[in-house]
């Protein structure tokens, strides 16, 4: 049977990518934010899950106006990563597992999330940076099974909805019969606003609470409208209802494993979470 | 539409990109996702005002598009992740977006997010 392995959360920010492009680690701007990351990578090294779900929000790569589904799940032999229109650089494609894909999608749907399904999928900076950021130097050890949340169209998913369909989604991995390891993998986040008179907001105190309280009580998160999550974590700051998604995932008692936060990065405050399901 | 938000308390500076917003920036953010691909910013920088006609852009949307002006695209119905392969096009990142929306300069609107650590 498949094992959830652990949950991991990350910052998606584009500069990142740019940031590795350039080789800029140890910067004095930079070393401060990839500080975070050793000892997430050594324990991935320790874990060696061989797929990981990966909770991500497209921002106009793959998915536009026309056709935008609210939760669309990728079940492509692999994923293909393409220009964006401001610089960086195109990385090689990651491979996909369409069984356990189609396994997640049949599972989901019977539980009632009619999600979007999509055999050809471009994967844009929120699945690549952090991809980046866990498995340096453009290694690809894992397979995935993007699954893509509405953050650009208002009306977006609840935080309920997407606690929900972290349940739901945990529900579908334990059900798999392979032997894979699995871990989930939300990105996006935490509190900033690109756009606006407003630009530039960060709520520090708020993003330390959403820290605890994914740790101990996700369901307290819920409570939050997706305009209270605007107002409280700016326009973009709402992509932390996708970290609720990998929560949800995990058991109802799970353990901090490692935890890092950073101001700025580029507009942005950087959030790094890794749980693992209590004993 | 109009009922709904009235509903809700506005956030200052804040724009929801909903489906009013959606529906009036169509043409716009249509564009702007276009330029995914390095043809079609060729294309844009060859001759704008032909590129903008082709995707039917409204006069308000030509002239913030002319401007380069973030706060008049987001009220024509743009979002910034499309308006952001926009700016690209000429080098402007978020940061630089964020500076000419907040009447800062770039040291001062980058300072202003260092200062948030605290």
């Amino acid at each position: 049977m498949a094992k959830l392995v652990g949950g991991i959360c990350t910052s998606h920010i584009p500069a990142i990518g740019n940031a590795i492009a350039r080789g800029l680690e140890h910067d004095p701007y930079w070393q401060p934010f990839f500080a975070g990351y050793p000892p997430v990578r050594d324990w991935l090294e320790r874990t060696k899950p061989d797929v990981a779900v990966v909770v991500y929000n497209d921002h106009g790569l793959n998915f536009f106006l026309d056709n935008l589904p609210t939760f669309a799940i990728g079940a492509a032999p692999e994923y293909h990563n393409a220009d964006e229109g401001w610089g960086l650089p195109t990385l090689a494609p990651y491979p996909g597992d369409p069984q356990f894909s189609w396994h997640i999608i049949e599972s989901l749907v019977a539980e009632e999330f009619d999600v979007a399904t999509c055999q050809e999928m471009k994967v844009d900076h929120a699945f690549t940076v952090p991809h980046a950021l866990l498995w340096p130097g453009h290694r690809r050890p894992v397979k995935s099974v993007p699954v893509a949340v509405n953050t650009v169209q208002h009306p977006l998913p609840t935080a309920a909805r997407c606690l929900k369909l972290g349940h739901a989604l945990g529900r579908a991995i334990a059900s798999y019969p392979e032997n894979a390891r699995v871990v989930v993998i939300a990105t996006g986040g935490l509190s900033h606003q690109l756009d606006g008179e407003r630009a530039g907001f960060i709520n520090k105190e708020f993003d330390l609470m959403c820290l605890e309280q994914l740790v101990s009580h996700p369901l307290a998160l819920t409570r939050y409208s997706i305009h209270d999550l605007v107002r409280l974590a700016g326009t973009q700051g709402v992509e932390v209802i996708m970290w609720l998604v990998m929560r949800g995932a995990m058991a109802a008692r799970v353990r901090e494993v490692h935890r890092h936060y950073h101001i700025p990065v580029s507009n942005t405050a950087a959030g790094l979470l890794l749980l693992e399901n209590a004993a | 539409m109009a009922t709904a938000r009235a509903t809700i308390d506005e956030i200052p500076g804040t724009y929801i990109f909903d489906g009013a917003l959606a529906t009036k920036g169509y043409a716009l953010n249509k564009m702007c996702y276009s330029f995914n691909d390095a043809a079609n910013r060729a294309e844009f920088k060859r001759d704008e005002d032909a590129y903008c006609a082709k995707f039917g852009l409204s006069a308000e949307q030509r002239e913030a598009i002319r401007k380069r002006d973030v706060l008049a695209l987001l009220a024509a119905g743009g979002n910034v992740y499309y308006l952001a392969k926009f700016t690209g096009i000429f080098g402007l990142g978020v940061q630089d977006i964020g500076a000419q929306q907040t009447g800062m300069s770039l040291a001062a609107f980058k300072d202003k997010l260092k200062g948030a650590a605290n």
